[in-house]
C-alpha cells in the first residue's frame, strides 16, 4: 500500500479506489512499522470508503488490527448524510478509564500494600463471568441504562463531584428500551464488576510531572502521590448490544459493497441508526455506573485501611464510543458523528462538553499503559480538534498475540519480574498475567511522545504502578 | 487437537476442523473456550441445550458461538465439549440444535482470559471432501 510521508509524524494513504477521503496515520516511523505488519493500514483505507465520511480516516499512534475499523481508529461522519457503525465503536462499548487521586504518598501505603490489594480484591468483583454483588432487578437495570453514574450516586455509591468530572457527566442521553432482553440478561448479574482480560485496577504513584501548572490544576502534581486507575467497560451487556445491532443492520442493509463485513452500518438518520445510538448510549451508561460503584468500593477499602483519606475523581474518559459533536470543517461549524474505537477524546479549552473546572484549560486525557508499565495523563488541545476531530490515542496497543505471549512467557516469571520492579500483582490466573505483560504491548512512552509532539495530547504526568488487580 | 490458533495481535484467531460441518462447529466451540480455560479439564457435570438459527452458515456459526458466550455470562457455563449437534435447513434459513456439556462451578478452574464477543472478521468456512475447516476471530 502506498504511504506518503507528510512529516516525521504524519503519513497519508492517498485517496484511491473507492476511498472518499484520504487516510491519515499519526505515528512515528517505528510505530508505522508495526502497523505495516498487520492489517491496520488496509482497515484505515477501508473506513475511508464509508458514506458521509469527512476529511480523513484516521489512525492514532497506537493503532493496530481490529475488525472492520482498526483499534486506534477515528472517523467522523456527516450527521445528515453519514453512517453510524457498531464496528467503529467496538464490542466493549465505553471501554473506558477513570483516574482517582488521593492525598496519600506512596511511602505511606507500602507497608500495607498487600492488605490494600487483598481488600480491593475482596471488595470489587472481578474475573471472567464475574457477578456483581448486588441483586439487580429489570427495573433497576433500566434506571442504570438511563442514568449511568448519576444513578449510582443516587443509590449511595460516591458523590456528585465524581460524575461532574466524568465524560458526559457519566450519563449519555440513552434509549434503554433499544437494549435487547438478551443484553439485559447478560448485564444484570454483572453490574458492579471489573471483568477480566485487559481490564484492571491499578494503584499507582506519580513518577514524573512534565507540566507542573496543569498537573496542579488536575490535582496530581506531587511526586510519589498515590493515584488509582480503573479500566473496564460495559461487560456482557455492551458486547451483546454491539452484536445485536450488527445483526440487525446486516439484515436490513446487507453488507454488499462493503470491503469488510464488519463495517456493517446504518445511516445515522435512519430509525435503526438512531436505535443503535440509543442502545450504545445505554450500554455506555452501564459502564459509567460500573466505574462509579467501583470507585465507591475503592474509597471503602482505602478508608478502612488508612483512615479518612481524600479520594477524588480527576477525570473519566471513554475510548470505545460514538459521539455527536460539533467540529469546524473548512471554516464552517458542522454537526458530525465521531467514532472513536480505541481512541480518546482530547478536547482543548473552551469546549462546552467539558466540566466547569476544566473548561478554561482543556480536559485530562488518561492513557493506561499495559500491566507493569507506566500510564500517562495528558492535556487535551485545540490542535487535536483541528487535526484529529479532538482525539488522541487510548493507551498501549498490542503487538503480540495472546497465544504467542503464552508460549513465550510464564505468569509466575512475569509476576516475579514485576515484583522486582516494585509492583505487586494479584490476578485470578497466572496465564492472564503472561498474556497481559508489557511484552505484549507497544511502547506507551513512544505513543505518548508522538501524541505530545503532534500536539493532540500534551504530556502532564507519568504514573507508575505499585499494585495491580486483574480479573 | 481439532483446532489451532493463528497469530493475531489483539484478538484470538483460530481454525477448527472436523469431517463434517457439525464437527467443525464443535471444534470451534472448544477452541473458543480454550482461550478461557482448558475444555479438557472442565468436568461434564452439567448440560445445556442450544437452539439457534442463521441466514447462512457464517451467521449460524456466529449465533452458535455467541449463544455459548451468553451461557457463560448468564449461567457461568464453561464448556467441556459438544455432546451432540445437528444442522439442518428449515424454510429459508439454517437451524442448529446441540447439547453442550460442561460445568457451572467456575471457582474450581483456572480461567485466564475473557472472550468478549464473536466477530465476523476473517471468518471462513471451507468445505472439502471429508474435511470442513472454520476460521473465527473472537474479540478479547
Amino acid at each position: 500500500m502506498e504511504i506518503k510521508k507528510i512529516s516525521p509524524l504524519i503519513w497519508e494513504i492517498p485517496r484511491q479506489g473507492n476511498m472518499h477521503v484520504p487516510g491519515t496515520i499519526y505515528a512515528s516511523e517505528k510505530l508505522l512499522g508495526a502497523m505495516r505488519r498487520d492489517n491496520t493500514l488496509q482497515q484505515v483505507a477501508n473506513v475511508a470508503q464509508l458514506k458521509g465520511i469527512l476529511k480523513h480516516s484516521i489512525a492514532m499512534p497506537d493503532a493496530h488490527n481490529g475488525y472492520g475499523f482498526s483499534i486506534g481508529g477515528v472517523a467522523a461522519f456527516d450527521i445528515e448524510e453519514g453512517i453510524i457503525s457498531p464496528g467503529g465503536v467496538g464490542y466493549d462499548i465505553n471501554c473506558s478509564v477513570r483516574l482517582l487521586r488521593t492525598n496519600l504518598s506512596v511511602d505511606q501505603i507500602m507497608s500495607r500494600r498487600t492488605q490494600l490489594i487483598d481488600s480491593l480484591f475482596k471488595n470489587i468483583p472481578s474475573g471472567v463471568g464475574s457477578d456483581g454483588k448486588i441483586k439487580v432487578s429489570r427495573e433497576m437495570l433500566m434506571d442504570v441504562l438511563e442514568k449511568g453514574a448519576q444513578w449510582a450516586v443516587e443509590q449511595g455509591y460516591g458523590k456528585k463531584e465524581d460524575w461532574e468530572r466524568t465524560e458526559e457527566y457519566g450519563m449519555m442521553k440513552a434509549d434503554p428500551r433499544a437494549v435487547s432482553p438478551r443484553a439485559l440478561q447478560r448485564g444484570a448479574p454483572q453490574l458492579g464488576s471489573l471483568g477480566a482480560g485487559n481490564h484492571f485496577l491499578e494503584i499507582q504513584k506519580i513518577d514524573t510531572v512534565f507540566d507542573p501548572i496543569t498537573a496542579k490544576a488536575f490535582g496530581i502534581d506531587q511526586k510519589d502521590q498515590v493515584t488509582i486507575m480503573i479500566h473496564c467497560g460495559s461487560r456482557g451487556l455492551g458486547h451483546q448490544v454491539a452484536s445485536d445491532y450488527i445483526k440487525e443492520m446486516e439484515a436490513k442493509y446487507g453488507h454488499e459493497g462493503l470491503p469488510d463485513r464488519e463495517l456493517i452500518n446504518a445511516p445515522i438518520q435512519s430509525e435503526l441508526g438512531q436505535k443503535y445510538y440509543g442502545a450504545m448510549s445505554a450500554a455506555a451508561n452501564f459502564a459509567f455506573a460500573n466505574k462509579q460503584m467501583i470507585t465507591h468500593w475503592v474509597r471503602e477499602s482505602i478508608n478502612r485501611i488508612f483512615g479518612d483519606t481524600e479520594v477524588e475523581v480527576v477525570y473519566d474518559v471513554c475510548h470505545n464510543i460514538a459521539k455527536m459533536e460539533e467540529h469546524t470543517l473548512n471554516g464552517e461549524r458542522r454537526k458530525v458523528c465521531v467514532h472513536r474505537k480505541g481512541a480518546t477524546r482530547s478536547f482543548g479549552p473552551g469546549r462546552s462538553e467539558l466540566p466547569d473546572v476544566y473548561r478554561s484549560i482543556g480536559q485530562p486525557v488518561i492513557l493506561p499503559g499495559s500491566m507493569g508499565t507506566s500510564s500517562y495523563v495528558l492535556l487535551g488541545t485545540k490542535t487535536s480538534e483541528e487535526i484529529s476531530f479532538g482525539s488522541t490515542a487510548h493507551g498501549a496497543g498490542r503487538v503480540m498475540s495472546r497465544s504467542e505471549a503464552l508460549s513465550k512467557y510464564r505468569g509466575e516469571d512475569i509476576r516475579k519480574e514485576m515484583h522486582d520492579d516494585g509492583i505487586e500483582v494479584k490476578a485470578a490466573s497466572w496465564k492472564g498475567i503472561a498474556e497481559e505483560s508489557k511484552y505484549s504491548y507497544k511502547d506507551i512512552d513512544e505513543v505518548t511522545r508522538v501524541s505530545n509532539e503532534l500536539g493532540i495530547g500534551k504530556l502532564v504526568v507519568r504514573v507508575k504502578p505499585v499494585g495491580v488487580l486483574k480479573g | 487437537m481439532p483446532y489451532s490458533f493463528l497469530p493475531h495481535t489483539a484478538d484470538a484467531k483460530f481454525q477448527a476442523d472436523g469431517t463434517t460441518l457439525e464437527e467443525a462447529f464443535s471444534s470451534a466451540a472448544e477452541a473458543m473456550f480454550s482461550v478461557m480455560a482448558d475444555p479438557a479439564k472442565v468436568k461434564p457435570v452439567y448440560e445445556e441445550k442450544i437452539s439457534v438459527e442463521g441466514a447462512d452458515k457464517k451467521a449460524l456459526l456466529y449465533a452458535f458461538l455467541e449463544e455459548l458466550l451468553f451461557l457463560l455470562d448468564t449461567k457461568k457455563f464453561l464448556l467441556n465439549r459438544i455432546i451432540s449437534i445437528s444442522i439442518a435447513i428449515k424454510e429459508d434459513k439454517l437451524i442448529l440444535d446441540a447439547t453442550a456439556a460442561g460445568d457451572i462451578d467456575l471457582e474450581q478452574y483456572e480461567i485466564h482470559g475473557e472472550v468478549k464477543a464473536v466477530t465476523y472478521n476473517e471468518m471462513e468456512i471451507t468445505e472439502e471432501e471429508g474435511k470442513v475447516t472454520v476460521q473465527v476471530v473472537v474479540d478479547l
